[in-house]
């Protein structure tokens, strides 16, 4: 057990949690802007236009096919050097997160949406509610309702997928842990093991209960 | 737009960073079928102690990314003694990642098959092991395969995170050829030709198994 006294150190577990602030900040601007892109794409999956439906599916399959870091490579390089549009590692990274989010939840609004019965909306247009009416009051409650467990699971993944910033650059808590490990090398050649047993954890805990809460929640409406 | 002849001469080391990147999911893919397969045995005939321990390496494996459980096993773990080659390293990291993700998807499939045909089964004088090969299995297979395959294309593309323990794949070829020609575009372009090459006819393939065993619908 010798150096984990590392951890201890004047200052490091406060600047790791510094960094992982840092991941967790970038994964909820993430998930939060997941949000409105998923609903407009799934929105957009689901009309009649095929172009548009055509533009969705190759969207959403290149979005899938290709790895994460692909992507974040893509956004990172590509777009710097097409457009002279020097995003930096942070904002490469929270716009590949929203297009891939936006793609897997709006694949999922898509499905949640044609799992509702036409048979609501027609009895809805009966009763004399508007279109608008039947959408928010009848079609978009029950929708919500089986997205909610997914979306908590997607934000999981992209916390998860927030490690890979640092691939890019980014002082998240990956790389506050590396500098922190080289910093100390000479005084706790073994600081490797527990500075990154550390961050481990920490992904766990943040990762765990989004998990959980999701099972909960589907449990919960699985009859709904 | 594109260089082509700068195209030319560095496809062949994206060709050699594909086969690593085939290499490590190979291995790694294999070992997650089979921490999985064990896995979903033992919480399907209820092992005791052995339950509870699936139950939280599923957590562990599931919730925590594989950048970091890579970074741990390459870099922590030899400061105990343990020293393994990062090749050794994105294997057992991705079996390690697979495997829980193996196991709820076969877990998933075993469930699926209702109990009352095992009490049936048993009922017309099976033995427990003819009911498992013969009745229970074969469906099993059935449900699970859809989500094995998933775990198989996700897998694939978790492994392009092994170049940050210095392994040679694509994600390896593509940031070398940027960093040393600044040929972002053919790069780019290499590294998404990469990928849809190895990931399309996989993709294709799985659509075409869940088909061959969908004995439901057949």
């Amino acid at each position: 057990m010798q150096g984990a006294e590392i951890l201890l150190e004047l200052g490091v577990f406060p600047r790791l949690l510094q960094g992982l602030w840092v991941t967790v900040w970038i994964a909820a601007v993430s998930v939060g802007l997941s949000i409105p892109v998923g609903l407009v794409a799934g929105w957009l999956m689901t009309v009649r236009n095929p172009v548009v439906r055509a533009v969705m599916r190759v969207y959403l399959d290149f979005i899938r096919i290709m790895p994460q870091l692909a992507l974040l490579f893509i956004a990172y390089y590509g777009l710097a050097r097409a457009w002279n549009w020097n995003v930096d590692a942070t904002g490469a990274c929270v716009l590949v997160f929203v297009l891939w989010g936006g793609a897997e939840l709006g694949d999922l609004v898509r499905g949640a949406l044609l799992s509702i019965p036409q048979v609501q909306a027609e009895t809805a247009y009966m009763l004399g509610m508007t279109s608008w009416q039947s959408f928010s009051r009848v079609i978009l409650p029950q929708t919500l309702r089986r997205l909610l467990p997914a979306s908590v699971n997607l934000a999981t993944r992209i916390v998860k997928t927030t490690s890979l910033a640092v691939l890019l650059g980014v002082v998240e808590v990956i790389k506050v842990g590396q500098q922190i490990i080289d910093a100390n090398r000479f005084q706790y050649p073994t600081g490797t093991l527990w500075v990154y047993g550390v961050i481990f954890l920490m992904y766990f805990i943040v990762c765990w209960p989004l998990s959980l809460a999701a099972r909960a929640l589907e449990k919960r409406w699985a009859n709904d | 737009m594109l260089d082509w002849s700068i195209i030319a001469r560095y496809a062949p080391f994206f060709v050699t960073g594909a086969w690593m990147t085939l290499f490590i999911s190979v291995f790694g893919i294999a070992l997650a079928l089979l921490t999985g397969l064990l896995c979903a045995a033992i919480e399907t005939a209820h092992v005791p102690v052995l339950r509870q321990l699936v139950r939280v390496y599923v957590e562990v494996s599931r919730n925590t990314p594989l950048l970091v459980q890579l970074y741990f096993l390459y870099f922590g773990l030899p400061k105990l003694g343990f020293v393994w080659s990062a090749e050794a390293c994105a294997v057992i990291g991705l079996g390690f990642l697979g495997g829980s993700y193996m196991a709820e998807a076969m877990r998933a499939g075993l469930q699926a098959v209702p109990e009352a045909q095992r009490e049936n089964a048993y009922m017309l004088g099976f033995t427990k092991a003819q009911t498992m090969t013969r009745v229970v299995v074969p469906q099993a297979i059935s449900s699970a395969v859809p989500g094995v395959i998933a775990n198989v294309i996700f897998l694939v593309k978790e492994s392009s995170v092994v170049s940050a323990i210095a392994l040679a794949d694509v994600m390896y070829m593509t940031k070398d050829l940027i960093g040393m020609t600044y040929s972002t575009y053919e790069a780019l372009f290499l590294l998404i030709v990469t990928y849809l090459v190895i990931l399309l006819p996989i993709s294709i393939l799985g659509t075409w198994l869940e088909r061959r065993f969908d004995h439901a619908r057949r």
